[in-house]
Parts: C-alpha cells; sequence; structure tokens
C-alpha cells in the first residue's frame, strides 16, 4: 500500500464530500445513511442512492405526463408524485431535490401549472446533477479501497 | 452514537414489518432493524400487512408508513387491530399535519415519528414501547 497515494486520495474525498454538504447538495440525513454502511453491506450507500435515482427518473416521467396537456392537469397526481419524491430525498439526504419538491408542492397546492413545470424541470436537474457527484464520490471511494487505504469517516458537526 | 455503541439486539429475537411502498424507504428501514439485531420482513401497502397477519404472520413491532395505495397507513392499522392484533405499531411519515397525526394516532399507533428515520429516532421508538432500555 502507498501510504502517500492513500493519504491524498482519503483527503481529497473528505474535502469533496464537505463540498457537497457546504453546497447544499447533501444534509444530514446522507451522514446517517453512511453510519448503516459496513462490511456486511459495503455498498449500502451506492445501492440506496440508485434506487432513490430510478425512483426520481419514473416519478418525474408520471409528472411530466401529468403536466402535459394544459386543459387536463391531474394535479393530484402531480401532487402524489412530488410527495413521493419529497420523501425519497428527505430520506436520502438530498437536500436541494427535497427544497425544489417544497417549492413544487406549494405550485400544486395553488394548481399552478407553469409553476410546477418550472419545477420539474429544476428537480430533473438536480437529481442529475446530484447523481453525478455522488458518482465521482463513489469513484473516490474505489480508489482509495484499490490503493488499500480505508474510507474516511467524516464528521460534519 | 459510534457504531461500537450500538445496541444488539439480536438476543431479544425481536422481530419487525416494514410497511411502505417506497422502495428507498424500505431498504432504510430494513437495514435500520437490521443494525440492531431485529429480524425483519417488508409489504408494500397495508393490505399486504393485513394479508400477512391473516395468514398466520406476527411481529413483535410494525413500522407503519401512512401514505400508501390500495390501503393506507390509518386504515392498515384501524384493521389490524379490530383483529385483534397486539403488535406495537409505529407511524413514520412525513405528512405530519396535526389532524392527519391524530387520525392516525387514534387508529391504533403506540408510537409516531416522522421521516426519516434515523437510528436514533428507532431507538427512541423501541424504547417507549419497552423493547430497549437505554443506558
Amino acid at each position: 500500500m502507498n501510504t502517500i497515494v492513500v493519504g491524498q486520495l482519503q483527503r481529497q474525498f473528505q474535502d469533496y464530500i464537505v463540498s457537497l454538504y457546504q453546497q447544499g447538495y447533501l444534509d444530514n440525513q446522507f451522514t446517517e445513511l453512511r453510519k448503516l454502511q459496513d462490511e456486511g453491506s459495503p455498498d449500502f450507500v451506492a445501492e440506496v442512492v440508485s434506487l432513490f435515482f430510478d425512483d426520481c427518473a419514473k416519478l418525474i416521467n408520471d409528472m411530466s405526463t401529468s403536466l402535459e396537456r394544459p386543459d387536463h392537469v391531474d394535479f393530484k397526481q402531480v401532487d402524489s408524485g412530488v410527495h413521493q419524491l419529497k420523501g425519497s430525498s428527505s430520506s436520502v439526504g438530498a437536500r436541494r431535490v427535497k427544497s425544489v419538491c417544497i417549492a413544487f408542492k406549494e405550485c400544486c397546492d395553488v394548481q399552478n401549472r407553469e409553476g410546477c413545470l418550472r419545477c420539474l424541470q429544476q428537480v430533473d436537474y438536480e437529481y442529475k446533477m446530484l447523481k453525478t457527484k455522488l458518482q465521482d464520490l463513489f469513484n473516490l471511494e474505489q480508489q482509495i479501497l484499490q490503493a488499500g487505504g480505508t474510507i474516511p469517516q467524516v464528521s460534519m458537526n | 452514537m459510534t457504531r461500537e455503541e450500538l445496541p444488539n439486539l439480536a438476543e431479544s429475537k425481536l422481530t419487525a414489518l416494514v410497511v411502505d411502498d417506497n422502495f428507498v424507504n424500505q431498504s432504510i428501514h430494513q437495514k435500520l432493524l437490521s443494525r440492531l439485531g431485529i429480524q425483519n420482513d417488508v409489504v408494500c401497502n397495508g393490505k399486504e400487512a393485513v394479508d400477512a397477519h391473516c395468514s398466520g404472520r406476527n411481529y413483535d413491532l410494525i413500522l407503519m408508513d401512512m401514505d400508501m395505495p390500495i390501503m393506507n397507513g390509518t386504515q392498515a392499522t384501524k384493521r389490524l387491530r379490530e383483529m385483534g392484533i397486539e403488535s406495537k405499531i409505529a407511524g413514520v411519515t412525513t405528512r405530519a399535519n396535526e389532524g392527519e397525526k391524530k387520525e392516525f394516532m387514534e387508529a391504533g399507533l403506540n408510537d409516531f415519528q416522522e421521516k426519516p428515520l434515523t437510528i436514533s429516532k428507532l431507538l427512541s421508538i423501541l424504547h417507549k414501547l419497552d423493547f430497549y432500555v437505554q443506558t
């Protein structure tokens, strides 16, 4: 094991994950998820966020269909989708996605189709951005492990 | 609480049922329970929870989501209590306005926690329902 390389990768990992919290992509619930990962389930976080991203894609597609026709918007369906998405994003610590969902719900409540469409676009952007960021994070984890190191526990307190 | 400080309740042979239609939450809640040594099953809605009990399965603890298709958590809780199921039922939901919470509690819950669940919240549920004594 090259301890210098491992040390550099670990510092890079720490800096990156801290930046994700500071930029508002993640909140403390992501920390809670990481606590649940162990030797018995080393890919737990990656698996759960993968489920989340699949959820995002499906719900966004469904909501897009519901919002398609201006004269026939099923706001109840959209509201249900937003509720699901808000719940999932909250559970994995996807802070920006959750924030957009809060605004999205407000647009649903007043049946503002244009507002809903803007929020839909925004939530699509945010989840895809987070997906890219977390993929980079998981790649860094793999590099650390392949170099013979361990993943640092990062405290955000 | 560090990983090393987490209680292991495996010896108590507690069993739990996760009732939630969302796969992300199912995965997290199951992991939380497993982490504490609690064997658990999962179903996707209230009707499946009722059917599981009708088929003879029984659990010490049920983590019941509120908003689910086919049969929601409030309806499922009422039905289970009508069937004479005495398991401890903890409602877990993000929808928590006072009226909905009251209705959910009155359906027969023993405890209520807002999502997202964490180790601390789950331990709080277990402590309140006398499954675990905090030291």
